[in-house]
This record gives C-alpha cells, sequence and structure tokens, in this order.
C-alpha cells in the first residue's frame, strides 16, 4: 500500500474547481485486463508469456513518466487510485478530470490484439476507475491500426456518458489526414466526442522524418513536429471540410511551438492554396477553430509572464487551451499547474470555461 | 478624376493584357472576353508587378478532391509568391477583405467620341474610326 500525502493541503486555488484534461491511470500489467478479454485472448497472453505493454514512448522508469513526489513506493506510475484521488483530484481542487489511459493495445502490430486490449482497457477504466470516483471520465481507447474495429469499439461505448472523448497516439501508421482513418472521425461526430491525440507513437517509423533519433531527449522534443505534421494532413487533405463538427484536441504536445507553426502555414496556402482548393480559410483559422491544445507541457519559461501573454496573444484565440495536470507525468513542480502569466479570467477560462465548451458531455456532469 | 486614353481595343484581343502608365501609374489592363478591367500592376504583398503573372482560372472545391475548374483567365497569380488575384475586382483569394490590388474602372469608347473630349490621350493617336480603350483615375 503506497503512503498518501495530503497534497491538499498546499492546493493552488486558482485551480479550485477546475477540469484536468489529461490524467494518466497506469495499467499495471496484463494481467489486470485479463478479466475483461474473451476466452481467447485470456489464454493467449498467459500461454505466451506476453505482458509488458506499456508505450515505448513512455518507460515507466523514465524521469517524464512520473514526477518524483508522486512515484508510488511500489507498483508503477499512476497505479493507485487513492494516490490520484489524493494527488490529483484533491490535490487541486478538481472537480472532473478525463483519464487517457496509455498502454500497447493503441499501438501493436496485431489489429486483432490491439483491439482486445484496447477494448479490455476501457471496460476496466470504467469498472475499477470511473465507478471509484464520480469525478472521473475517460477517453475511448481505440485500435488506430484498424480504423474499422477502432470504430465498432466507438459505438460499442459511445452510449456510456462517462467516455467524454477518443484517444489516439500522435504517430500511427499513416498520417491521420489520409482517408483511411475516416471511419474514426465519422463515428466521433456522429458521437459528437472529441478526439484526443496524445504524445507517443506506433513507432512504425522514425519519430522524426530525417531518420532514427538516439536518445529519449530527441525522441520526446520531436513530438511537436509529429502534431504539427498531424495537423497540416487534416487540414490539407479537408479532413475539416468532410467531417465540420470534428474536434481535435492534442494532448502533452506542448504549446508555444503552435504561433510560428500557424504563421508559417498560413503563409504558404496563400501561394498555394488552388494545389487543395477545398481548403478555404488560412489554415490558422480552421486550427483555431477545430483544435484545442493541454497546457501541459506549455513550454515556456516558468517564470516569465510577459512571454506568457505574448504566446498566448499570438495563437489569438484563448478558447483553444485547456487544463491539464498530465499526472502523473512530470511537467512541473509544486502546484504550478497553469503557467505564469495567464491572468485570473484567462484562467477561469483555460480551467472551467473552454474544457466545458470542448467536452459536451462534462456540461451534463455540471449542469445544475 | 480624369479620363485616358491607353490603347486601342484591337491592341488587347480577348484573354490578353497590357501594361499602360497613366500619370507614372503602372496600370494593366485586362480584356475577359470583351470587358476591360484595371489593376494596379504591383502586389500589395511585396510589390511585384502582377502583369507579368500566369492568368488562371478559378480552382475551388467543395470537398477533397471535388475540383472545380470555372472563370478561365479570370484570375492573375503573382509572379513572385503565388498569391491569387480577381481581375475582375482586385481582390485577392487568400484574404479578400483585407488584401487587394487597386482596381481602376476601365471603359471602351468610339474614336468619335473621344476626339470631343473630355479625354486625355496623351500617347495614343485616336482615329474616329476606331475603338479605345480608357481608364479613369
Ligand atoms: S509579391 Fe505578390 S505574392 Fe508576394
Amino acid at each position: 500500500m503506497n503512503v498518501v500525502l495530503p497534497a491538499a493541503a498546499t492546493a493552488a486555488r486558482v485551480t479550485q474547481g477546475a477540469i484536468d484534461c489529461d490524467i494518466h491511470p497506469g495499467v499495471p500489467g496484463i494481467a489486470a485486463l485479463l478479466p475483461y478479454m474473451s476466452d481467447f485472448w485470456k489464454d493467449s497472453f498467459v500461454r505466451r508469456g506476453m505482458d509488458g505493454f506499456d508505450l515505448a514512448s513512455y518507460p515507466p522508469g523514465a524521469p517524464i513518466s512520473c514526477r518524483p513526489d508522486w512515484r508510488p513506493a511500489t507498483g508503477k506510475p499512476g497505479t493507485d487510485v487513492a494516490q490520484l484521488r489524493a494527488q490529483a483530484l484533491d490535490g487541486f481542487g478538481t472537480r472532473l478530470a478525463i483519464c487517457n489511459t496509455l498502454y500497447g493495445g493503441q499501438v501493436a502490430a496485431s489489429e486483432t490484439m490491439g483491439a482486445a486490449i484496447c477494448s479490455a482497457i476501457n471496460d476496466w477504466i470504467a469498472a475499477e476507475w470511473l465507478a471509484a470516483d464520480p469525478r472521473l471520465r475517460a477517453s475511448i481507447v481505440v485500435p488506430a491500426q484498424a480504423p474499422h474495429l477502432a470504430a465498432e469499439e466507438i459505438e460499442r461505448l459511445a452510449g456510456d456518458r462517462r467516455f467524454v472523448q477518443i484517444l489516439l497516439p500522435a504517430a500511427a501508421e499513416l498520417l491521420y489526414g489520409k482517408s483511411y482513418y475516416w471511419p474514426i472521425w465519422q463515428a466521433a461526430e456522429k458521437h459528437g466526442l472529441p478526439v484526443g491525440i496524445h504524445a507517443g507513437s506506433m513507432f512504425r517509423y522514425a519519430p522524426v522524418s530525417n531518420g532514427w533519433p538516439s536518445h529519449y531527449l530527441h525522441d520526446y522534443v520531436s513530438q511537436s513536429q509529429v502534431f504539427e505534421d498531424q495537423l497540416l494532413s487534416m487540414v490539407s487533405e479537408g479532413v475539416f471540410v468532410r467531417f465540420p463538427t470534428l474536434r481535435i484536441v492534442l494532448i502533452e504536445s506542448g504549446v508555444s511551438w503552435l504561433p510560428g507553426f500557424l504563421w508559417r502555414s498560413v503563409k504558404t496556402w496563400r501561394g498555394v492554396r488552388s494545389e487543395v482548393p477545398w481548403v478555404k480559410q488560412p489554415p490558422a483559422e480552421i486550427i483555431r477553430h477545430h483544435v484545442r491544445l493541454t497546457v501541459q507541457p506549455f513550454d515556456a519559461p516558468k517564470d516569465d509572464a510577459d512571454v506568457v501573454a505574448a504566446l498566448v496573444r499570438q495563437i489569438g484565440a484563448d478558447e483553444m487551451l485547456l487544463f491539464a495536470t498530465d499526472w502523473p507525468h512530470w511537467q512541473f513542480d509544486g502546484d504550478r499547474a497553469l503557467p505564469a502569466g495567464i491572468a485570473p479570467d484567462l484562467a477561469r477560462r483555460i480551467t472551467v470555461d473552454n474544457p466545458l465548451a470542448t467536452y459536451p458531455r462534462l456540461q451534463e456532469a455540471t449542469a445544475p | 478624376m480624369s479620363k485616358h486614353v491607353v490603347a486601342a481595343v484591337a491592341e488587347i484581343p480577348a484573354g490578353g493584357r497590357k501594361l499602360v502608365s497613366v500619370q507614372g501609374r503602372p496600370i494593366v489592363i485586362f480584356n475577359l472576353e470583351g470587358d476591360f478591367f484595371g489593376l494596379m500592376n504591383r502586389c500589395p504583398h511585396q510589390g511585384a508587378d502582377l502583369c507579368a503573372g500566369e492568368v488562371m482560372p478559378l480552382i475551388s472545391a467543395d470537398q477533397p478532391g471535388d475540383y472545380q475548374v470555372t472563370r478561365a483567365g479570370e484570375i492573375i497569380r503573382c509572379p513572385w509568391h503565388g498569391w491569387e488575384f480577381d481581375i475582375r475586382t482586385g481582390q485577392s483569394w487568400c484574404d479578400p477583405a483585407r488584401v487587394r490590388t487597386r482596381r481602376y474602372p476601365v471603359e471602351v469608347a468610339p474614336g468619335a467620341a473621344l476626339v470631343r473630349g473630355p479625354y486625355v490621350a496623351e500617347t495614343v493617336p485616336v482615329a474616329v474610326e476606331q475603338d479605345y480603350v480608357v481608364v479613369e483615375i
């Protein structure tokens, strides 16, 4: 049993009543999921001795994977519901939090094994986490390796209103603008579910387009390029034309790269727009309308309010930003979950109004 | 406001264009199937000569891959960075509300009317039996 420290005493009250759009309950191991699997898969995982489906993007021992004071004395990061309650919920005065499970089903090479793990995770999170605390909500994890199976999984769970989003890894097998993924966007749109794209890769190809990096430093830092590519792909292939109410949430993408990227995409589009004539507005406008980002990490100096204020101004749409702690990942220390320089009214929008506007199902939970 | 004779109609065939100078202002005259339009020959982006650009149709699409080609010859594309301008209005396609090149009214007048004035025929000799392109600035 892990010791639960009373983090609530130090809670930053700017986050009181906040909606945390990214927390990570951890899967202890495949054994925890077996009760939620078919006989075939129950037997197969045991007989073949397969376990350890943690994402290569988040090795459990890596510093990013767990903040030191949040690391459990035993077991993997994020696996203790009492710690989650004390650190992530009570610790920040959180009203609602969205669980984004990161585990091998989303990246498995086998379509059917990936689907089996994903659907077990969804049933496990509902039974063992959502049922344990009324403040918790979850993303539906799906096998992007097989968009038709992903769409089936969305259909299976969309009726449970505690699932408020669909979760995909930042790098899959193809760029997300390709028509191969339309079944996922279609199901998301049909059920009014935003699609969260979370840092992490299937590693079917190098995580950066010009080669394999040697170190975790390179892998993690370069994730923001992957997000840029996915946005460009979805905009230029016309995903938002075909699915006009689709909403995408970039999770753990970082934020401060966005202004320069928006500028560059508009500048280039102006000269070549006839190549993609269905892109009728500047890409920045399309992205501002359809895309949201969680604010951990923000990637700006922690004590320079002017820099943060300038970045928010350049992004040009403060409804894009969503509060997140990224618990238990190590993005900040203490209770500084919001970047410096966020004025109180903007803090209120980021922590409450923007999440409610982004996730329609959360409005049901907060309705008087 | 003054009206200036800048060319004989026969000099600018349908689909053609001609760069003229009116009181020091460079203006491109376009002939779109017999309708004449005049645009300032300076791209509002960084000043390239618009008359050196490529004339295009309007390419549009309501859905991905659903290319529609209309308004042949009515769009001029800046030779430097490719911004498109509507020859009829001077509006840019990328930001029509804010980015446009100046448009000048153009009309066709018979030589017989021109010799009576109040037109300014700086460089174009006018003959009564011909039609002329007249720009107002
Ligand atoms: S100068 Fe015309 S597009 Fe840049």
